[in-house]
């Protein structure tokens, strides 16, 4: 627990966001933004980059996949774009936002593992350029996130 | 209707015999991602020897290309994760797609799905065979006799096993040793890795047992392959048969790739 947390100081402090601390578990950056199905984005002007939360892959295990979607390709808010493979699963990675890929992390298909070691820096997923700003209002601030994986993890 | 059955969630079952391997995980793809209902389907053998690997799998990693080429034997890439297997008319297939919701006491995550599976198993294999779930395959001691993948999405997922309820030695040699194995195998050779279904159960037993156990946690509702509503085809399909080119293609750059390192 405390080396999770000084991992995500320093992670905080190269990207000079704070942090919040759960009293458990996994790590929630302030200043992302992040969806039900446990994907987090960065947005920057009419970009936005995206992963999968450390809540996702703590509970996914060890990622040794990554299906990256084609540079160009439209994705939509809510909908499947790619997916992790993790001990004997694919599961979706579903897009926070609308948008046009412009950038995958081909790093991830050598070391897909750097989802697992560094879900909010290395283990970037996509790149987008957005095409409706609007729709980040509809995605969880990190307190709200917060809660919202204490309450799933509370009623299993 | 028992009391305890109201309340159930719905549960689709389809029981097919002999259905081509390809068709069934087709059949199963647009399921999870284009029906909302819960399904089990059986497939109790398929028809012909096919191979099947995950969704990263490479075939130059885990086939032995030469004879699966000579022989034409089919390659088949599916949507889910997991190992490769090579399936014929002893292999018997379970397929469980199941909306989150109606399984509320499972996360919709690997470990938290298998998990489930195993318990529901153990009611089927109650007394035989001391079986367990063993890291993510189904054994009889410390023998595999099944092995299983997932796919989850949004809001559901599936949950599929292949059974051994007999292999041939000589299709088995189709396939390499992966390297990704589970830790209980050890250094076991493949014949005294896995057992053989047939030595503990009945096949015809043991297809009315998972169904049974099914019916603990839903409501079940039979259907034969003709009453699927087939309607929507909207969804992203990602099992498909590689062609015999993409195969050789495949050889002939493992073979030059070999070529160079020794050279090297």
């Amino acid at each position: 627990m405390a080396a999770r947390f000084l991992w995500a100081s320093r992670v905080a402090s190269h990207l000079k966001i704070s942090i919040a601390q759960r009293g458990f578990a996994s790590v929630v950056l302030k200043d992302l933004k992040y969806a039900e199905s446990h994907e987090w984005v960065k947005i920057d002007g009419n970009k936005a980059t995206f992963g999968i939360t450390d809540h996702a892959q703590d509970h996914l295990g060890d990622v040794v996949y990554v299906e990256l979607p084609d540079l160009g390709r439209s994705v939509s808010q809510g909908e499947s774009f790619g997916a992790v493979e993790s001990v004997k699963a694919t599961s979706d990675i579903n897009s926070p936002v609308s948008g046009k890929v412009v950038e995958v992390n081909e790093v991830l298909s050598e070391s897909p593992g750097l989802v697992n070691t560094s879900p909010y820096e290395d283990g970037w997923i996509i790149k987008v350029e957005l095409s409706d700003a609007e729709e980040a209002k509809k995605l969880m601030d990190s307190d709200k996130y917060s809660k919202f994986c204490e309450e799933e993890d509370a009623k299993h | 209707m028992s009391v305890k059955r109201v309340g159930l969630p719905l549960m689709n079952v389809v029981k097919l015999r002999g259905t081509p391997i390809l068709q069934q995980l087709l059949l199963e793809e647009r399921l999870l991602r284009s029906s909302s209902a819960n399904w089990c389907i059986v497939n109790d053998g398929t028809n012909l020897p096919n191979i099947v690997m995950g969704l990263s799998g490479k075939p130059c990693e885990l086939v032995e290309l030469e004879p699966v080429i000579r022989d034409q034997v089919p390659v088949i890439k599916r949507f889910t994760g997991g190992g490769t297997v090579i399936v014929d008319e002893n292999t018997l297939f379970v397929s469980l797609i199941c909306n989150r919701n109606d399984v509320p006491d499972v996360q919709p995550y690997p470990r938290s799905v298998m998990a489930w599976s195993g318990s529901l198993y153990s009611q089927v294999f109650n007394g035989i065979g001391d079986f367990q779930l063993r890291e993510n395959d189904y054994v009889f001691g410390d023998r595999k006799f099944g092995g299983n993948a997932q796919s989850i999405t949004r809001n559901r997922w599936i949950h599929h096993t292949s059974f051994l309820w007999d292999y041939s030695e000589s299709n088995m040699a189709y396939l390499k040793l992966p390297s990704r194995v589970p830790q209980y195998r050890l250094e076991r050779d493949h014949t005294d890795f896995v057992c053989r279904m047939k030595d503990y159960i009945e096949r015809a037993g043991f297809i009315e047992k998972t169904i049974k156990a099914v019916g603990t946690q839903f409501m079940l509702k039979e259907l034969s392959f003709d009453e699927i509503d087939d309607s929507c085809r909207e969804h992203l399909e990602t099992t498909r048969l590689l062609t015999l080119d993409e195969l050789k293609e495949t050889l002939a750059k493992t073979t030059q790739n070999e070529s160079i390192a020794q050279a090297v």
